[in-house]
């Protein structure tokens, strides 16, 4: 009696950590775009994961998928810079540049891979076991 | 003399059932690696197998109402497991070590499935009678 659970829980991690590597990649690539004011400035993005439980009273059903709640915008100041010359400098002379801190990006991102390789290793091993259930007998 | 498949495969579909589910609980730690505030959670799978062994000392069921006490195998109790280094964030999913059981678990599975393989072969070369 192979269930597929394993195959959707495996699949829900690598969706989790398939946005947060998209979220990693759009970090980086906008750490350096430059903006004249301070609402308009891009700000670091992070995915919010949650496990899901399919039924909180049902002792049995205890494994749970990965949910990807939201994605939040880091609260982490932006960096003013006087820049009077600057093409996109504001009235008072000042750019603002992204609060994006690369190198943290950069752990992120080989925790995210690593995460991501982890579910992918599960499901091949799931995938050779549920096969050689199926020659059960024979 | 009937062919009874319960009695000739014994306990190993029930250990092949309780393994496959242990390991879709040690998958679900893996995916939730980095959730935080999730509990990395393990089957008993010792206690789990004692519970279904036909036993001697099996209670007496008097009434039709009553439970029995053999026939729980996949109501194997979930624990939470004890972190060497708990982190920050709640999460108590340590990956390197559950990637060691879900491996251990998937070996122990295919033993299983050896087992009830044994079995059938050893149920038809019976039935040939060669």
């Amino acid at each position: 009696m192979p269930s597929m659970n394993i195959f959707d829980i495996a699949g829900s991690g690598m969706n989790a950590q398939s946005l947060r590597l998209n979220l990693v990649a759009s970090n980086i690539s906008n750490a350096n775009s430059v903006s004249s004011s301070l609402d308009e400035v891009y700000k670091s993005r992070q995915p919010v994961f949650k496990a899901e439980l399919k039924n909180v009273m049902d002792m049995q059903n205890t494994s749970s998928k990965v949910s990807v709640v939201g994605v939040v915008e880091s609260q982490e100041p932006t960096v003013m810079e006087y820049a009077p010359h600057h093409p996109m400098a504001d009235g008072n002379g000042y750019i603002y540049k992204p609060n994006v801190n690369t190198v943290e990006e950069m752990a992120n991102m080989m925790s995210a891979s690593r995460s991501y390789q982890n579910n992918v290793e599960v499901l091949n091993t799931a995938k050779q076991l549920m096969l050689q259930t199926l020659k059960m007998g024979q | 003399m009937a062919i009874n498949f319960d009695n000739a495969l014994g306990i190993h579909p029930q250990a092949l059932a309780l393994r496959e589910k242990r390991s879709e609980v040690l998958a679900s730690n893996l995916a939730n690696a980095d959730t935080p505030g999730y509990k990395a959670k393990d089957l008993d799978f010792r206690a789990a197998l004692k519970k279904s062994m036909p036993s001697n000392t099996s209670m007496e069921r008097t009434q039709e109402g009553h439970f029995s006490a053999n026939d729980r195998l996949l109501g194997a109790t979930m624990m939470f497991r004890n972190p060497n280094q708990s982190s920050l964030d709640g999460n108590t999913v340590e990956a390197h070590i559950e990637q060691a059981k879900y491996s251990q678990n998937a070996v122990e599975y295919q033993a299983s499935l050896r087992f009830i393989n044994g079995k059938f072969s050893g149920l038809m070369s019976a039935l040939r009678g060669e």
